[in-house]
């Protein structure tokens, strides 16, 4: 096809207009596949974290079990039923006892969540064995998270005296020691709660063999169903909240991704209204060789899609071993969380799925299609006899 | 209308608008052009020359009248089909020369044969042939801003008669040459004329120019004040 040959051949005739172009906008490529690409691997991330950590596979809660309504938990307790009583013992899920406490660190009151876990289960990925390892019989071994060290100023091996009442409404008091804090980026098991050993807080509140939440391992093949007093959530509840989170802040990611592509575009836009103008004289030549006005506005329009073509080929070539590198060795984010003295180290590995170049290719060809029609198409009101005098009508 | 008669142009009128004003470039002309001739359109600045010599081109409309270019009237052609007429049958050359800046010679009298669709062996010859008649094949890979005035309007010749046109159409085409390039270009012209056939039309008062033209058609104001055959 004749236009498009003369389409490739200005083209590369332009030079260094061309290139810069070309940049730019494969510039905008690879970034959109990066910020897509990390955004996607973070979702991934927390997610996953999430289940590992805190609701594996789902858990069955006690029906009264309200995680926001602390008052919840002083009927949010019954006994584990026969059949959950089963998996449990098979390693396939491990039973949790909440309670509220109060603790008094600094010689401050404070609410705390006590959270009673089994040392020794299998299910979720928190390293609560070091509560079975604790020497002191006087107090209560227990283990946090480095957001509640930061708001109470407690460290491994600090002692804090904590006050409860048990389930038959009595006050009884007690020292808890902290054994460890972890340093994990997993709000759900760190904000405002202590994690101890399940036996002991069953003794505190004097509820024996009863829990608050079963949660079970990932990847089950079978789940007990429920009752009317154990209430089974799935992920798709569980993980509401962290979804809701994650699709605000794609949101920002789809503006970074349009910022991108504006720019981009805007590049071209340029490019193809200052070409037309520069060269008017040359249009008005096209026509007087013989040239219909839809040739040369395809002729135009193509040279700008060509110059997206281009883009494509380069930012592969330059971006691919760029993008395939951070997929595999990560980004490195330290991030000093709240102000803390606690700077985790986040590593987050971009995901980029076929989808996503697919669909980033897609609409960035698209967009330059329309960004290079916009400003050629105008040729059809230019009149020949002007174009060939360089007047734009 | 006979077949010789190649152009006919009749009652032809073309006004330009400004705002509410119009003004009346071209007043009733009335002329016809054989196949073959060698004329030109002569009269002072802003008599109407390029004018009229866009509408027979094809390039433009008129306002009132009509112009008939091998038995097609201007004013039915589409604009599709006056890209057509351009394409097959009408060769421009301009006082500019309008080479295309980023193709070489070569490139450049290629093109209307690329737009004719016609293979690359029949380019080729036709090429080598049309820089011959212009003398400038040597030039065959130079880009235009590499060139001198007279070998770009060479050039531009060249890519006026490749196609072997029936009419080419020249504005001023000697106007920014020295009068050794203005006789070479026009000896080169007057040469394709007799030889190929081709009708030439000029628009032009350089004196040069009109020592050459076997016909004068005088414009002033917008009308054809007198008609000089010279045989
Ligand atoms: N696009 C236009 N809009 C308005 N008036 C125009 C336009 N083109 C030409 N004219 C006017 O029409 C008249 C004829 O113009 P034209 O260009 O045909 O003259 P010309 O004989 O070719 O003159 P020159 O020898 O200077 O090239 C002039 O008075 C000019 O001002
Ligand atoms: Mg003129």
């Amino acid at each position: 096809m004749l236009v498009l040959k003369l389409a490739f051949r200005n083209i590369t005739h332009a030079g260094l207009r061309t290139w810069l172009n070309v940049i730019v906008l494969s510039f905008a490529f690879v970034l959109i596949v990066l910020t897509e690409g990390l955004y996607d691997g973070m979702s991934e991330q927390v997610k996953d974290a999430e289940i590992d950590s805190s609701v594996g596979g789902g858990q069955f809660w006690q029906k009264d079990y309200d995680p926001n309504d602390p008052f919840s938990f002083e009927t949010a307790h019954s006994e584990i039923p026969v059949d959950l009583k089963k998996e449990i013992e098979r390693d396939n899920a491990s039973a949790v006892l909440i309670a509220s406490a109060s603790i008094f660190p600094r010689n401050l009151i404070q609410s705390v969540t006590l959270k009673g876990i089994d040392p020794d289960q299998k299910i979720v990925n928190l390293p609560v064995t070091v509560l079975k390892e604790e020497q002191d019989t006087n107090a209560i071994p227990g283990l946090i998270g480095f957001r509640m060290a930061k708001s109470t100023g407690l460290q491994a091996g600090d002692y804090v005296s904590a006050r409860w009442r048990n389930i038959k409404g009595t006050f009884d008091a007690g020292d808890i020691k902290i054994v460890k804090v972890i340093n994990i980026n997993i709000p759900s098991v760190d904000k405002g709660q202590i994690w101890i050993p399940l036996e002991s807080l069953r003794t505190m509140m004097q509820a024996p063999g009863q829990a608050t939440v079963i949660t079970f391992k990932k990847n089950l093949s079978r789940i007990p169903s429920g009752s009317r007093e154990w209430i089974f959530k799935d992920h798709n509840y569980l993980l509401k909240d962290l979804n809701e989170n994650i699709s605000r802040k794609r949101l920002y990611s789809n503006f970074m991704f349009s910022l991108l592509l504006g720019i981009a575009l805007l590049a071209v836009f340029d490019t193809q209204v200052l070409s037309i103008f520069r060269r008017r004289k040359e249009i008005g030549t096209l026509m007087a060789l013989g040239m219909t006005k839809w040739s040369v506005i395809i002729l135009f329009t193509l040279e700008g899609c060509l110059l997206g073509i281009l883009a494509f080929i380069t930012g592969f070539m330059y971006g691919y071993p760029i993008l395939a590198y951070l997929a595999k060795e990560g980004i490195v984010l330290p991030r000093m969380i709240e102000q803390s003295q606690f700077a985790i180290l986040l590593v987050l590995y971009p995901k980029y799925g076929l989808k996503l170049y697919i669909v980033t290719a897609l609409i960035l060809f698209i967009s330059v299609i329309i960004v290079s029609f916009l400003p050629a198409h105008r040729i059809a009101k230019l009149k020949p006899t002007d174009a060939l005098k360089g007047k734009l009508s | 209308m006979t077949d010789s008669q190649i152009i006919k142009v009749n009652n032809l009128i073309k006004d330009y608008t400004m705002g509410k004003q119009f003004f009346r470039a071209l007043n009733d002309i009335n002329l016809s052009v054989k196949t073959g001739e060698f004329c030109g359109l002569v009269g002072p600045s802003g008599s109407g020359k390029t004018t009229l010599l866009n509408i027979i081109g094809a390039l433009d409309n008129p306002t009132g009248g009509d112009a008939i270019i091998m038995d097609k009237s201007v004013n039915a052609l589409k604009s599709k089909e006056a890209a057509k007429l351009r394409n097959e049958s009408i060769g421009f050359i301009f006082q500019t020369y309008n080479l295309l800046p980023i193709y070489t010679v070569y490139e450049n009298v290629e093109f209307p044969l690329l737009l004719l669709k016609k293979n690359k062996r029949d380019r080729e010859e036709a090429v080598m042939r049309a820089l011959e008649w212009v003398g400038i094949s040597d030039k065959a890979n130079s880009k235009p801003n590499q060139l001198s005035g007279g070998e770009s309007q060479r050039v531009a010749v060249a890519r006026a008669m490749v196609k072997l046109p029936k009419i080419v159409l020249a504005d001023e085409p000697t106007a920014n040459l020295d009068a050794a390039n203005s006789h070479n270009i026009l000896k080169t012209l007057q040469k394709l004329n007799s030889e190929l056939k081709t009708t030439f039309i000029f628009a032009t008062h350089d004196e040069k120019v009109i020592g050459y033209l076997r016909r004068k058609i005088i414009l002033g104001d917008g009308k054809v004040i007198d008609d000089i055959n010279i045989n």
